[in-house]
């Protein structure tokens, strides 16, 4: 097998006054033909950088110092703009993570790809039609007629990212680089999508740069593997050489925070009084009315479930399924319409003003992104203490009090005076956390609190959680799509589609014998589910 | 702050428009001891005399001694110079004080409008109302009701804009309140007033600064026309306007009756514009070009 794209000490400066002086220092890799090679790394490791540096993309402040990149001998790095220009869709094809922002949006799908075809090759329009419809055919676009003539909103994620392949695939390029092209998708969507990019690859031999930070999307698709951490490469092999006989200390402690998909044997059994009762709880949104026919959408129908102190109980399902709705209406953000909610002994849906403040103390709430989730005017002291001031709470004890969960966080008290924005994603989701904490609630809900994390500090944060739920004998409700998490951290679970509970269970029994379909198709969808990672022990001070 | 403020000064386009106004506001303070003599006195006996003539000149004082006409005389014998620097004085007060007024009372009702639904409709509708007047209209007619003060000047102007900036500041108001960090603050039980107070404004304010420049900047050009047209200030109180209007009616041979005030009062508006687009450039991340990290 030749390469098809060879990389060679690669090197790739950061303007000065970035945090680091390279954003990737001597990489080298070949990608042959008719091969997936994966660049796997977390935030910050370069992956995405040096994909852009093969394009030609790189910001106007980021360049290459050294090294070359040889596609098919020659080197990309040596040509004018417009060499590059031509050998970028002729020879070279991306697919981008977010299929919305990649499409035009006021081209239709055909259009888009008669574009390309009519920029590189000499067809006449009827034979570029022809060849669109079956490219739309190939990577099983339903309706290839239809979705010609669509707009990119009027089609799910899932065939927008199609649309994607079929745009990076229709001028037969020799390689292809997909820069974490199902990370946005649903987790069926992704199993399709990911078989999709394998079959088409395999038949028409294409070298495939895949680049990625799920561990579970490597063992599905990877044949070759490059670990990066901080621009640095660390260890390269095949994919089972990688995943199963690491070298690195870092490639170890990757490997060993990916959560197992298997739930562990025996979980607690939990009795008593519930802190948390959920009772037929249902909440529709209507629309139109005056002008339009009225329309109705069940964004959570008839759910109900009870959570003891230190008891977690899951709530899994992709994005639409009315995971959310459910947190969001227990917290009181948003107004059920029906139903009942028991805190303890305190009605929690009854719309009494002085009762919902002093519910709102016992029960609280984690958001997904680390990012937004913190107000970057407020001091995050200041931010853990607003709770505990609004309850009456002096300032010395409130203060004293963040500063006893900053210790139990693991953060120093001493950056209760800093703002958020000098914090990294995984240390503003400690801070929310103590934040949650400060009001000493029976009831946390973690609406996807640890999805937008690296997975080396999602294992961090959700060994912290089950830590803080011990000592405190917490009831946490735990809302996530991603089945190995909750796998891992969950006592009870709910599998909900399209706003219904289609099951509950302990989760051995849900993950081992599902009883419904859906549930079934979503634990077949998660990616790597069959394959065996490296028992390895996570190893101390890599992380 | 301060690093906010040292990251705003590297901006170019901030520090010309710092630069000038700085320059501009020293005018107005300094006007009575840069060899300025009473805008209103007029010497009957040097009349349209060109920029740069030196004439025996008869003081407030009844002392006739030679001066050098910087920008010369209009057709009442008056110091275009002195006038010009005095009438810094109007525009610079104008601008700020209709961006302030303008600010704090479309800030309060944008808040409002923009938290609570119930006030929404109704206010939005008024100020849809008021904006399908013409500004410059309701400023006149506001004027002619009222009479022309300075006061009465500022309040004409602040109205018309009260709406453009209560539209703004709703529809920052609508973005942060989706944002989970307002949605943490009601879980920990936050009243809603402190929301605003703490969360809300202070996330809108680079952009309401942004807007209060260029609020400023067309304060300044619609009193200069108020006046030009006769319905703004009195003309024995200089204002760049009416040393515009006078000058009109001899423009043929006293161009530079128009000439001096109407340079100053482009230089300023475009010094308080350029400095709300380096403003909204360091700001406001939306624009953003480096793509620095949220």
């Amino acid at each position: 097998m030749s390469a098809v794209l060879s990389v060679r000490d690669l090197t790739i400066s950061l303007p000065s006054g970035a945090d680091r002086p390279f954003a990737a220092e001597r990489i080298s890799f070949d990608v042959n033909a008719g091969e997936i090679l994966c660049l796997l790394g977390e935030s910050g490791s370069g992956k995405s950088i040096i994909s852009f540096s093969v394009m030609g993309l790189l910001p106007h402040n980021v360049r290459v110092s050294a090294g070359e990149i040889l596609l098919d001998g020659e080197n990309l790095l040596a040509l004018s703009p417009e060499a590059l220009r031509a050998k970028r869709g002729d020879d070279v094809a991306m697919i981008f993570q977010e299929p919305m922002t990649a499409l035009n949006p006021v081209m239709t799908c055909g259009d888009q790809l008669d574009e390309l075809l009519a920029e590189h090759t000499k067809l006449d329009a009827a034979a570029r039609k022809t060849k669109t419809i079956a490219m739309f055919n190939a990577v099983t676009l339903p309706e290839p007629e239809r979705i010609y003539a669509s707009y990119p909103h009027q089609l799910s994620g899932g065939q927008r990212q199609r649309i994607m392949i079929a745009m990076a695939l229709i001028l037969e390029p020799k390689l292809i680089i997909a820069d974490e092209p199902t990370t946005a998708l649903d987790v069926t969507t992704q199993a399709e999508v990911l078989s999709l990019i394998k079959t088409l690859q395999r038949e028409r031999g294409t070298a495939v740069l895949f680049i990625t930070h799920d561990m579970g999307v490597v063992a599905e698709i990877a044949d070759r593997v490059v670990v990066l951490q901080h621009g640095k490469q660390v260890e390269a092999g095949s994919k089972i050489q990688v995943l199963t006989q690491p070298r690195e200390d870092y490639t170890k402690m990757l490997i060993a925070s990916v959560p197992s998909i298997t739930p562990p044997e025996a979980r607690q059994q939990f009795s008593g009084a519930a802190a948390l009762s959920v009772n037929s709880l249902c909440k529709t949104y209507t629309s139109g009315g005056w002008f339009q026919a009225k329309r109705e959408t069940r964004a959570a129908n008839v759910v109900s479930f009870d959570v003891r102190p230190g008891e977690t109980v899951g709530i899994v399902g992709e994005s639409g399924s009315g995971k959310s709705t459910v947190a969001r209406c227990i917290t009181r953000l948003i107004d059920p319409t029906k139903g009942e909610m028991h805190l303890g002994e305190t009605r929690l849906d009854l719309g009494d003003r002085g009762q919902l403040k002093q519910a709102r103390k016992r029960i609280q709430i984690i958001f997904q992104d680390p990012y937004r989730s913190l107000d970057p005017r407020q001091r995050v002291g200041d931010a853990i203490i607003e709770g505990p001031l609004n309850f009456g709470v002096s300032r010395d004890v409130a203060v004293k009090r963040a500063e006893d969960l900053m210790r139990l966080v693991r953060l120093s008290p001493d950056v209760l005076s800093r703002y958020p924005n000098e914090f990294s994603g995984g240390q503003r989701q400690r801070i929310s956390i103590a934040r949650a904490l400060a009001l000493e609630p029976d009831v946390l809900i973690c609406d996807e609190a640890v999805s937008a994390l690296d997975v080396s500090v999602q294992a961090q944060v959700l060994e912290l959680l089950e830590e803080i739920q011990q000592r405190l004998k917490l009831a946490i409700v735990f809302i996530t799509h991603d089945l190995r998490v909750a796998a891992q951290i969950c006592d009870r679970i709910l599998v909900m589609s399209k706003g219904n509970v289609v099951e509950q269970g302990a989760t051995r029994d849900v993950f081992v014998a599902p009883q419904h379909e859906y549930t079934r198709a979503l634990l077949a969808s998660a990616p790597g589910r069959e394959f065996q990672f490296a028992q390895v022990n996570a190893v101390p001070g890599t992380a | 702050m301060s690093a906010t403020f040292k990251r705003v000064m590297k901006n170019g386009a901030v520090r010309f428009g710092a630069i000038v106004l700085s320059v501009l506001l020293l005018i107005a303070v300094l006007a009575p001891v840069l060899g300025t003599v009473d805008p209103a006195w007029l010497d009957a006996v040097n009349m349209n005399q060109k920029p740069g003539e030196v004439v025996d000149w008869t003081g407030p004082d009844n002392q006739t001694a030679p001066r050098k006409l910087l920008m010369g005389t209009d057709s009442f014998g008056r110091d275009v110079y002195s006038r010009v620097m005095y009438g810094a004085r109007v525009s610079l007060t104008v601008g700020v004080c209709v961006a302030v007024v303008s600010l704090a009372l479309g800030t309060l009702l944008g808040l409002l409008a923009g938290y609570l639904r119930r006030v929404d409709g109704v206010l939005m509708r008024v100020m849809d109302g008021m904006m399908a007047i013409p500004g410059i209209l309701l400023a006149i007619a506001l004027v002619a009701a009222w009479g022309a003060s300075l006061t009465t000047v500022i309040i004409a102007i602040a109205v018309p804009e009260i709406p453009r900036v209560t539209r703004l500041v709703r529809s920052l108001v609508l973005t942060i309140r989706e944002e989970p960090y307002i949605e943490a603050a009601v879980s920990v039980g936050t009243p809603t007033w402190k929301i605003l107070l703490k969360h809300v404004l202070p996330n809108s304010i680079a952009p309401m600064v942004v807007q209060g420049t260029y609020v400023c900047a067309s304060a300044i050009l619609i009193e200069a026309i108020l006046s030009f047209l006769g319905l703004g200030l009195p003309s024995d109180i200089p204002t760049w306007g009416n040393i515009m209007a006078e000058a009109r009616v001899v423009f043929s041979s006293a161009p530079h009756n128009m000439w001096f005030p109407g340079i100053f009062l482009a230089f300023t508006v475009l010094a308080v514009n350029v400095l709300g687009d380096g403003l909204r450039d360091t700001l406001d991340p939306k624009f953003n070009k480096r793509g620095e990290k949220r």
